[in-house]
């Protein structure tokens, strides 16, 4: 029998030396109970850029690569945020419009001759803060006062969306021009300093593998994904190596491009937030809250402390993608956000197999469903096709994507899981 | 078995109101001893066992823990002192696995990151020492067990944090057969090792299985202490329903000698 049998009455507790030998079997196991992982996204990502590929000329190149990175970056970011609140349970339907609001502030902030102009990576850091703010509030009437996170958020959305009407009626825009602020969308790495990145990024992981490897020897503990460790590791390497190598490539008027930072901030953002997720108490407990909130009060864990800052992150990771959107165009304005900003982040969170009903669901789905919503929107954009075709896709891609996941699920459960 | 008992209630009363809960209730439970405790539904079995747990204080009456009174006022006082109690609904995370539904709400760790291999260790250990062999892996979701494999975790996160008092809320209520057998297992191993186990149940066979002594209680009173060696179900039964106190062996009063 493989190892991926579950019915070993006669083993040890111990778990380890039954855990499927590696990621093959275990991914072959996942999939056959209803378990499906990152696997439907990637197959159709790859789908979607053989596609369009195909069917426009522009798609397949080096600066439309750039391109796709630095448009996804926004919803990339409120995506990350999302995935949080959504851990929970909880809602925040807010977030379209704090990005408004944390876009706002920078822009405020560093307006010459308002008599308040800082220097514009201060204003990012005031901006921020000002939106973990307005999370934590929203979040400590969800918590304290028991009101469903759905309505404080809808009252969120309002009133932050007041707010930026009311500022920005009379001048309609405020064009953004402190460097800093912009480079979040239009600073790009010189092709060695890519370079370096890339290596860091690799390095860094690896790192990480190494030490996971060393404290599992030295306690004693086996190890069996050997196969998972190194695989991930060379995955690593190769996306990010590819990632830079295309990136370099690109070249705009006789400008060479290079890896854009917003690419180099989801990394970042990634890696912080997954860690959190993952490997701290926080994180845990984020998970044990949405799986059994009353189990966790009863664990002793602080329920309501919990939820606060969960809907603390989602504020300020609103507010970074508020301000590399508001980048991205120089400028707030009374359109701002696009109306498209809050959906289609949720969408990437819930494409990405992150459920809405709590404790189920990674950070890193947010990454790939934000990916997957902003290559079919530049593909269909590239190809000639119009904003509507463009909602519809979006749309069909996530229903097909739930529908996917519950029906695997359902399986999961007649299989007698 | 001529020690002090581990637990020991004396005249404990609990009104809810006008509602009297508990009258005058005495308790006992002996280390190393498997108590249950049965009645019909609004007896008092829950408001004893949450007088004990720290859920609800004791109007009046004393609790004598190892030897010595205590105040239980809330339930990390009846943690600090090492009584856990199981309830019915379990309290597990489905979606988590089952180190970390043990570990949950006391996890190891270094400036807040997770220590999994320590967790994970001392996890396969307490298992390993209950006997509970029928989880592949502790690294699996505990929505993927069976009731009786909830069950054995639920009970196992209980008696890993070196507690002396378990109390089990009828933990086969939801169980089939072969499951049950498996918890009434685990519940007189735990006896064995010395832990007092306090098992409510409203079904009799579970009882005569597990249990060394029976207490019954009627509308919040002692309806009689029993030895299970010397009694039967249909003695249980009239104590339950009429509250007979006939045969009173090692009881409160004359415990240490029965």
């Amino acid at each position: 029998m493989s190892a991926a049998d579950t019915l070993g009455q006669e083993r040890a507790p111990g778990g380890m030396e039954d855990e499927p030998a590696n990621l093959l079997t275990r991914t072959i196991a996942n999939i056959r109970s209803g378990n499906l992982g990152i696997v439907p996204i990637v197959v159709g990502q790859i789908f979607i850029v053989v596609f369009f590929s195909f069917k426009a000329t522009n798609f397949f190149t080096a600066v439309n690569f750039g391109n796709v990175i630095i448009q996804m970056a926004g919803t990339t970011m409120l995506a990350f945020g999302v995935v949080f609140v959504l851990l929970l349970g909880e809602i925040d339907l807010s977030i379209g419009y704090v990005a408004g609001i944390g876009a706002l502030t920078v822009a405020e902030l560093q307006l010459p001759g308002s008599g308040h102009q800082l220097n514009g990576l201060i204003a990012i850091v005031i901006a921020v803060a000002v939106c973990a703010l307005i999370g934590g509030i929203q979040g400590s009437i969800v918590a304290f006062v028991g009101v469903p996170s759905f309505v404080v958020t809808l009252a969120g959305y309002l009133i932050w969306q007041g707010v930026i009407l009311g500022r920005l009626e009379v001048p309609g825009s405020i064009i953004i021009q402190d460097r800093w602020i912009n480079y979040a969308a239009n600073y790009y790495f010189s092709p060695f300093a890519g370079w370096l990145i890339a290596a860091i990024i690799t390095a860094l992981y690896a790192l990480g593998a190494l030490v996971r490897v060393v404290t599992a020897w030295r306690k004693h503990v086996a190890i069996t994904n050997w196969f998972a460790i190194v695989g991930t590791t060379v995955g690593v390497a190769i996306a990010t190596f590819g990632t830079v190598a295309i990136c370099n490539h690109g070249v705009v008027q006789s400008r060479r491009l290079g890896l854009p930072l917003a690419g180099v901030l989801i990394v970042i953002f990634l890696i912080v937030l997954s860690f959190l997720a993952k490997r701290t108490t926080f994180g845990r407990h984020v998970y044990a809250v949405g799986g059994n909130a009353e189990a966790a009060r009863r664990a002793g864990i602080n329920v309501p402390r919990i939820r606060v800052l969960v809907f603390m992150i989602s504020g300020a990771t609103a507010a970074v993608g508020g301000i590399i959107l508001a980048a991205y165009v120089n400028s707030v304005a009374l359109t701002f956000p696009p109306g498209t900003l809050l959906l289609n982040s949720i969408a990437a969170a819930v494409i990405g197999g992150v459920s809405l009903f709590g404790g189920r669901g990674q950070v890193r789905g947010a990454l790939l469903g934000a990916l997957v919503i902003a290559t079919v929107s530049n593909g269909l954009d590239t190809a000639g096709y119009s904003n509507g075709t463009i909602y519809i896709v979006t749309g069909l891609i996530l229903l097909l994507a739930v529908t996917l996941d519950t029906v695997a699920r359902r399986l999961q459960v007649r299989s007698g899981r | 078995m001529a020690e002090t008992p581990l637990l020991q209630l004396r005249n404990v009363t609990k009104t809810f109101g006008s509602v009297e809960a508990l009258t005058d209730v005495d308790f006992e439970v002996r280390k190393g001893e498997v108590m249950a405790l049965v009645g019909d539904n609004g007896a008092g079995k829950s408001t004893l066992v949450k007088c004990v747990a720290g859920t609800h204080a004791a109007d009046s009456g004393e609790i004598v823990f190892e030897g010595s009174q205590v105040h239980i006022t809330g339930p990390k006082d009846a943690a600090r002192l090492g009584i856990e109690v199981v309830y019915q609904d379990l309290a597990l995370c489905d979606n988590l696995d089952v180190v970390q539904n043990m570990y949950l709400g006391r996890e190891v760790n270094r400036f807040q990151v997770l220590d999994e291999p320590t967790m994970e260790q001392s996890t396969s250990r307490t298992l390993k020492s209950l006997a509970v062999t029928t989880i592949s892996s502790i690294r699996q979701p505990v929505a993927t067990l069976s009731g009786g494999q909830r069950q054995s975790v639920a009970v196992a996160k209980a008696v890993q944090w070196n507690s002396k008092l378990v109390i089990l809320d009828e933990p086969t209520a939801a169980l089939g057969v072969a499951q049950t057998e498996q918890v009434l297992a685990l519940v007189r191993r735990l006896g064995e090792q010395g832990l007092g186990v306090v098992i409510i149940s409203h079904n009799l066979h579970d009882i005569f299985e597990t249990a060394d002594r029976i207490t019954v209680l009627r509308l919040g009173r002692n309806a009689g202490v029993f030895e299970r060696r010397k009694t039967s179900q249909q003695e249980i039964v009239e104590a339950i329903t009429a509250g007979t106190r006939t045969k009173v062996a090692g009881g409160p009063s004359t415990g240490a000698s029965g």
